[in-house]
């Protein structure tokens, strides 16, 4: 396939089917790739950007290990184009810790023992944050509900849970 | 995933005429296409990705109503203010559904056109006619627990895993259209379409045609509604069998009843006879219960689903108490009151 690239990301249509120009921020930094158009968010993450906490469990959208947030929102990042997302600003695990210091809901996973293998934490955990910006969900029954997009095998769901009670609490303590 | 080439529109009229090229596909949210694609089920050539136009919003109708832009997410629409107050069938029922990632990805237009869920239009090594013509019917005879008991042909006993749909078809909303061949309007309740001879063809959409609203129209049924979903678990799972209800009463007087059907058809599901035998009729459990036989009339399992028939008739029983005690079911306690 020819691989040149057409850099248009103007507002006209892009019509090609050599590899396309994409703009993003990750994780706060600008960046820039020369993509085929069924590359998904995903695998952009993991094998252009090496941010490789976010898992590919299923990659049908049933596991909820790919949870990312795409302009504050949390999506399953493996079934998004990524050439979709043009201009959008995602933020992974890798770029919700402040410097030295672990995002709460790190912490809070840690300290509950909200997991056994790891796999499925950097998913469960963007996917909380998610939660907090929409903030809906507040009783306990509603975490949960609103958490059943994140499969955990070791069921870890009720210490997972706790987790985001805690970081609930405090954010509404604030 | 096959190569496609890729088009993204800014305007309405450059889409569809993008859209009405050969194995062209739009592109919305993808949390159904980009899945298919994945599968092979879905092979488009270009990709008409449609995020761009300008048909987010939702707006109030002149003269009452309520128009939800096709790319409008579940979420924003679930959670928008005059959904949530005037139309919580419709909240109810799109919260049921997916999860909250996909529900933030996927929208209202892409929730109309989704796929079914049949394990044999997914599995590219079995036969589906709705898949490939003619290759007969996997689930026909095969394992088939979630398969459709009213409604389905000897080509293909699919169903329609929608639950927004449900709702929307209880509260007679119209699809607004636009195409190759200018615009128009289709009542919900015949936009999908059964299977016939025909299960390839899940809508009455055109080739080219594109979903650009739903329109609610002002009717209020949010004194008396509930969305009962029945599933193998708890939350994140497809409809064995669902109902919507919203009724009108008159004290315990029934003026108006809507009920539909998700999880047992092709399209969402609901019967003229069962309907209109409610109205003007005292609210009671005999009652109910011979509307649940009118809408199950014709009712024939394939071995697997069998159940479905006495669940269904049970949840419609049991989703008419709700709406007409005003309790509609809990989205989080899922004991069902």
């Amino acid at each position: 396939m020819d691989t040149r690239t057409h850099d248009d990301t103007s507002d006209h249509a892009v019509v090609t089917r050599d590899t396309l120009t994409l703009r993003l921020t990750v994780n706060g930094k600008p960046r820039q790739y020369a993509i085929e158009p069924w590359v998904t968010l995903l695998d952009l993450l993991r094998e252009h950007e090496h941010l490789t906490g976010t898992k590919k469990g299923c990659d049908h959208g049933q596991c909820g290990a790919c949870t990312v947030l795409v302009d504050g929102k949390r999506i399953n990042s493996c079934l998004a184009l990524a050439i979709c997302k043009d201009g959008a600003q995602v933020t992974t695990i890798e770029g919700l810790e402040a410097g030295d210091r672990l995002h709460p809901l790190q912490q809070a996973f840690m300290d509950h023992d909200a997991l056994q293998c790891g796999y499925c934490t950097p998913g469960q955990i963007c996917s909380a944050q998610g939660l907090i910006n929409e903030g809906h969900a507040r009783a306990r029954d509603e975490v949960r509900e609103s958490m059943s997009g994140n499969l955990c095998r070791c069921g870890c769901y009720t210490n997972i849970t706790d987790a985001i009670m805690e970081v609930l609490e405090q954010e509404g303590a604030r | 995933m096959n190569p496609f080439s890729y088009a993204r529109p800014t305007g309405i009229t450059e889409a569809v005429r993008e859209g009405a090229t050969r194995h062209a596909r739009f592109l919305a949210g993808g949390t159904n296409l980009v899945d298919l694609m994945k599968e092979n089920v879905e092979q488009p050539e270009r990709l008409i990705d449609i995020n761009r136009l300008p048909l987010k919003k939702i707006e109030d109708l002149e003269g009452g109503g309520l128009r939800l832009g096709a790319l409008a997410t579940n979420s924003e629409t679930a959670y928008d203010p005059r959904v949530a107050r005037h139309y919580p069938l419709l909240s109810a029922a799109i919260l049921s559904g997916a999860s909250p990632q996909l529900r933030n990805a996927a929208t209202n237009g892409g929730n109309l056109n989704q796929r079914t869920r049949c394990y044999y239009f997914y599995d590219r090594a079995t036969a589906c006619n709705k898949r490939e013509p003619g290759s007969g019917c996997g689930a026909l005879g095969g394992v088939n627990r979630i398969h459709a008991i009213l409604g389905a042909s000897d080509q293909c006993i699919a169903t329609h895993p929608s639950d927004m749909c449900v709702a929307l078809a209880a509260l007679d909303a119209q699809v607004r259209i636009t195409g190759p061949a200018g615009d128009r309007v289709i009542p919900l309740t015949d936009y999908h379409r059964l299977p016939d001879d025909k299960p390839w063809l899940d809508n009455r959409l055109r080739p080219g045609e594109l979903v650009t609203a739903i329109d609610l129209p002002p009717e209020d049924f949010s004194e008396h509604y509930t969305y009962l979903k029945l599933r193998d678990r708890l939350s994140y799972a497809f409809a064995l069998v669902s109902v919507a209800v919203a009724l009108r009463l008159d004290g315990k007087r029934i003026s108006e009843a809507r009920i539909a059907l998700g999880g047992v058809a092709h399209k969402p599901w609901r019967s003229p006879v069962a309907e209109s035998g409610l109205a003007g009729e005292q609210v009671s459990r005999e009652v109910f219960a011979n509307a649940a036989n009118a809408l199950l009339d014709g009712a024939v399992g394939h071995g697997d689903n069998d159940f479905k028939i006495e669940l269904a008739r049970r949840a419609i029983i049991r989703a008419l108490e709700q709406a007409a005690n005003g309790t509609p079911q809990s989205l989080f306690d899922k004991r069902i009151s």
